[in-house]
């Protein structure tokens, strides 16, 4: 089945109900190795030694399934989800959703990894110590930053120790009370506002010039005073705009006392092409999940180590990766740290799979990274801007983008009543994920987001336009199918108003079975 | 310029086919707006690309410089704990529609949404709670978390927490306080290492939003007064906040039934490997109110109807609490989490069922009580220091050896000893926290418990 040279599809639905509904009593998917015959008579009745307040009365209510309907419940549901390796996927703008080398998941999944602890002694893990130093000192060079802590999990995660950092910083200068304020720019990643404010910072946020899509250094001036403990940004934007002016921003905060944050997920449009660290930035992070292609994984585990600047390396997260020359070892011994962000060293697999994608690809590689994934956008670009009812803001002054770029349907929606969600839901049923709108707010009206990063082919870029163009045309000519989208999906349109109502909304099936009595 | 493997549109002919339907000649046009006083013009650092067979020697050969997990025996816990990963997990964690997805929507992705919902519903099961978020990182960041959704709550300032928690735990915990909130520690009693109610009267006050404690204590025993605790606890108009490991919910009364407000914990024993600690997973359930519920940033899958009868769907609730749409006055962060973990976790809860954690709970148990006594038998040791019921982890008092020197023994004899707790603890001397779980032996044990022997003497 085609349509207008699209490529039918219909997505799998099997229906499944959930797993409190499978199975039967009396089963069960796994067998525990039982206790040597010695143990059991000499630990003796081990649940009597419980004092009678604390054993546990009756079982928890868990499943009972064999070993084989636990994996075919579970590979169902795989079944209906979309990932990188399932097709376009090109939707989800700022999320550069690249191909995850199959080798390193293998690599990823040696014993040598699964099976070592994080607090063995240190002579036993030189191995994966070194490939954390390693990609410690790779992230510099592409950064320009001096050391990096891998401990951050993500984004938000890692803007926070940003922040902690900027902080103590301000605390050792005794500067602290003074300087209590943060200063953004509204289409930085939402992070980089709310993770100062969790830190304990007040946040100002500047917004961008109607014409240009970034604010201006006059902007900046305005908000910046004895308060300002620094800056944190995004550069370039989700817009796909780079922010030319983040040099001026930068000696704007320095010489004010503050200092800069730059969060890098937008990274992969500047590999080997820009040093924030050169441009004078302070402290940065990079998404290992995002430009190094470790994967999604479903939202998470992520990855996003942080890097500094010398004046800023005692501040790291305890404890630091050094090597004495012969060996690696972890230093605690850090007065000036913010302490621990996270329990241990960071998502290592991720680590060691951006490692080993690095190593892949090599400085040529990596540039190669940069100049496809801008040419496919751009590329993408060129196709959009031709279907009805699509623009891009900013065009006039921005008409190439970086990684990425934000288009708005505002258009359409005035013209035909379809806006983005209908637009999304109706491009699933073509087989291709949805789009990442925009973060809140909506500074361009009904945005979406798509980002195609350099293992795109031009097939999927083609396919992408023809879908939208194809869901361009109903929208003008029959916008109802758009509307009651979706047609070919797992399942029908859902009821989003019992999300709203504490007395419906269920977050377990304990939960859902004592409210639906 | 060599055709890249991962990197479709990198032949020379395509790319040009590309910039012409652009209309540039040159790609460096596509950056023009990168200025070009701050362009990087240097040589990166970076050596050659390699072929997938280079990377793949390079890669193994750097992780055959780890000793070989085969031959090395290990006892440490201590927030990240050695248990058997069945192969379903790994089956189902591979998967690459769920190690590849992002965050579409029900519509193309329900399976994720599913195996959250039911993650949260069987984590809600083991604490009895009836609400449970989407997980975040690890157990000290969910404490950190639960402890900003408790001073928000309440409006108040001040968390008391056990002291017996780990000195990690607690600087996470600060971390993530900011200027919303002083952790303040309790006391626990020298003997029992039970929390002192003692303490904990005297500090609370009008400003305590919440009391923290562990079951099973990071010291590995059962805190058994958690009723109590409760008790005085809501008496002063504050919360309860328990973070608990979630195996020992085999055995243990769930701490929805003793009265916590908030639980939290570290997932990594249901089904994932501990990866140098990097694949962990930190849960959070609380009460099914909203006033908890918004102030916590976290994603929150709620199960829903659909057109069709007989269709499940499922989407957020709240979602405007969240830091994508609240930016600054987001309660907590909201970032990329671990779904991929829980996930996993759900596939290993399934496989458990009711009987099967029971059981392992009760292997773990009858293992770590055979191995304390064991090494409570060796002159110069003391296992456990604390007179209560230990459940998988114990302390090991050395008198006056220091951990140090016995774990080096212990190394040379390819046995990786219990944590070192003289840098967190130094009032308890020369002691080390030691693991036993359902994957060490009798052997394991005794060998442990000889070489011990000579290394006291």
């Amino acid at each position: 089945m085609t349509e207008n040279g699209i490529p039918g599809y219909r997505a799998v639905a099997w229906n499944e109900p959930l797993i409190f509904q499978l199975g039967r009593k009396g089963r069960r998917g796994s067998t525990i190795l039982a206790a040597e015959d010695q143990i059991k008579v000499e630990s003796g009745d081990v649940r009597s030694r419980i004092p009678e307040a604390m054993r546990r009365k009756e079982s928890a209510n868990l499943p009972e399934l064999s070993e084989p309907e636990v994996v075919r419940h579970f590979i169902r549901l795989s079944q209906q989800n979309f990932g990188v390796d399932s097709g376009v996927m090109i939707g989800h703008g700022t999320c550069t959703m690249k191909y995850n080398p199959k080798i390193n998941e293998t690599l990823a999944r040696s014993p040598r990894l699964t099976r070592i602890h994080p607090l063995q002694d240190t002579s036993t893990v030189q191995g994966i110590l070194e490939i954390m130093y390693r990609l410690a000192k790779l992230l510099c060079t592409l950064s320009g930053m001096d050391e990096f802590s891998l401990q951050p999990r993500g984004g938000a995660h890692a803007v926070l120790t940003n922040a902690r950092i900027i902080r103590a910083y301000h605390k050792l200068n005794g500067e602290l009370e003074q300087r209590n304020e943060i200063v953004t720019t509204v289409l930085s990643h939402p992070c980089n506002g709310g993770s100062p404010a969790v830190a304990g910072f007040k946040v100002i946020t500047l917004y961008p010039d109607p014409e240009t899509g970034t604010p201006n250094v006059e902007t900046l001036k305005a908000a910046v005073s004895k308060h300002t403990a620094g800056m944190t940004i995004t550069d370039p934007y989700d817009t796909g705009i780079f922010d030319p002016c983040i040099d001026e921003y930068i000696k704007i905060i320095h010489e004010a006392g503050g200092l800069v944050a730059v969060d890098q997920a937008n990274a992969n449009s500047l590999l080997g092409r820009l040093r924030i660290g050169d441009v004078g930035a302070d402290l940065c992070h990079f998404n290992l999940h995002k430009s190094f292609s470790a994967p999604h994984g479903s939202h998470g585990p992520g990855s996003a180590p942080v890097g500094v600047k010398k004046h800023l390396v005692g501040f790291l997260p305890v404890p630091t990766l050094e090597f004495d020359g012969s060996k690696y070892y972890l230093d605690y011994d850090r007065p000036h740290s913010i302490g621990k962000v996270s329990g241990f060293h960071g998502v290592i697999p991720a680590v060691l799979k951006a490692y080993a994608w690095i190593m892949a690809m090599g400085e040529e590689g990596l540039r190669e990274t940069s100049e496809v994934a801008v040419i496919n956008n751009n590329y993408l670009i060129e196709k959009l801007r031709k279907v009805r009812g699509v623009t891009l803001p900013w065009n006039k002054n921005h008409p190439r983008r970086l990684q990425e770029a934000r288009f708005s349907l505002q258009q359409m929606m005035e013209e035909t009543g379809v806006g983005i969600d209908d637009v999304n839901r109706r491009m699933v049923d073509f087989g291709i994920q949805k789009c990442f709108t925009s973060h809140e707010p909506w500074i361009v009206p009904e945005p979406f987001t798509p980002e195609p990063p350099e293992s795109t082919p031009k097939e999927d870029l083609d396919r992408f336009s023809d879908v939208l163009r194809q869901i361009s045309r109903e929208a003008y000519t029959n916008p109802e199918i758009v509307k009651k989208a979706p047609h070919n999906c797992t399942i029908s349109r859902m009821d989003l108003s019992s999300p709203r109502d504490p007395k419906k909304w269920a977050l377990t099936w304990r939960a859902y079975l004592s409210k639906n009595k | 310029m060599t055709v890249h493997r991962y990197i479709p549109n990198s032949d020379p002919q395509m790319k040009r086919e590309l910039l012409d339907e652009i209309g540039v000649e040159d790609p460096q046009e596509l950056f023009a707006a990168i200025p070009e006083r701050i362009r990087f013009r240097g040589q990166l650092d970076v050596p050659l690309g390699m072929s997938e067979l280079g990377v793949r020697r390079l890669v193994e050969g750097l992780l055959s410089k780890n000793v070989d997990p085969d031959g090395m025996l290990s006892f440490l816990g201590a927030g990240c704990w050695p248990h058997y990963v069945p192969a379903v997990c790994d089956e189902i964690s591979s998967r690459s529609e769920f190690l590849t997805a992002y965050t579409g929507d029900a519509y193309s992705d329900l399976g994720r949404y599913q195996a959250l919902f039911e993650f949260q519903s069987m984590i809600g099961e083991l604490v009895a709670m009836d609400a449970v978020t989407v997980p975040t990182y690890d157990w000290a960041t969910a404490s950190g978390d639960a402890v900003r959704m408790a001073a928000i709550a309440t409006g108040r300032r001040e968390i008391l927490v056990a002291r017996s928690t780990s000195s990690d735990k607690l600087s996470v915990m600060r971390t993530y306080c900011g200027r919303l909130a002083e952790i303040t520690p309790v006391d626990y009693d020298r003997q029992s290492g039970q929390l002192s109610l003692e303490d904990l009267r005297r500090k609370m006050s009008p400003n305590t939003a919440a009391v923290y404690i562990e079951n099973p204590t990071y010291f590995g025993f059962i805190e058994t007064q958690g009723e109590r605790i409760g008790e005085i606890v809501h008496g002063n108009g504050s919360l309860l906040i328990v973070g608990v490991e979630p195996l020992s919910l085999g055995l243990l009364t769930p701490p929805g039934e003793y009265g916590a407000d908030i639980v939290c914990g570290e997932g990594q024993p249901l089904g994932l490997h501990m990866s140098f600690g990097g694949t962990s997973l930190g849960f959070i359930a609380c009460q099914d109110k909203e006033s908890l519920l918004s102030a916590t940033g976290h994603r929150l899958v709620t199960i829903t109807t659909t057109e069709r009868r007989g269709e499940w769907g499922f989407t957020y609730v709240l979602p405007e609490r969240s830091m994508y749409a609240a930016r600054e006055k987001a309660p907590s962060i909201t970032g990329t989490g671990v779904a991929l973990c829980a996930i996993t976790a759900a596939v290993y809860m399934s496989l458990l069922g009711p009987n099967g954690i029971r059981e392992i709970a009760e292997t773990i148990m009858q293992r770590s009580h055979y191995a304390m006594k064991r090494l409570s038998e060796i002159r110069g040791i003391k296992a456990p220091l604390f007179n209560s019921t230990h459940f998988e982890e114990f302390t090991v008092n050395f008198g006056r050896k220091t951990i140090r020197n016995i774990n080096q023994v212990l190394l040379r004899h390819g046995i990786q000893g219990g944590l070192d707790l003289s840098r967190e603890f130094p009032e308890l001397g020369n002691t080390a926290l030691y693991c036993v779980t359902e994957i060490h032996t009798q052997k394991d044990i005794d060998r442990l418990a000889a070489v011990l022997k000579e290394a006291v003497r």
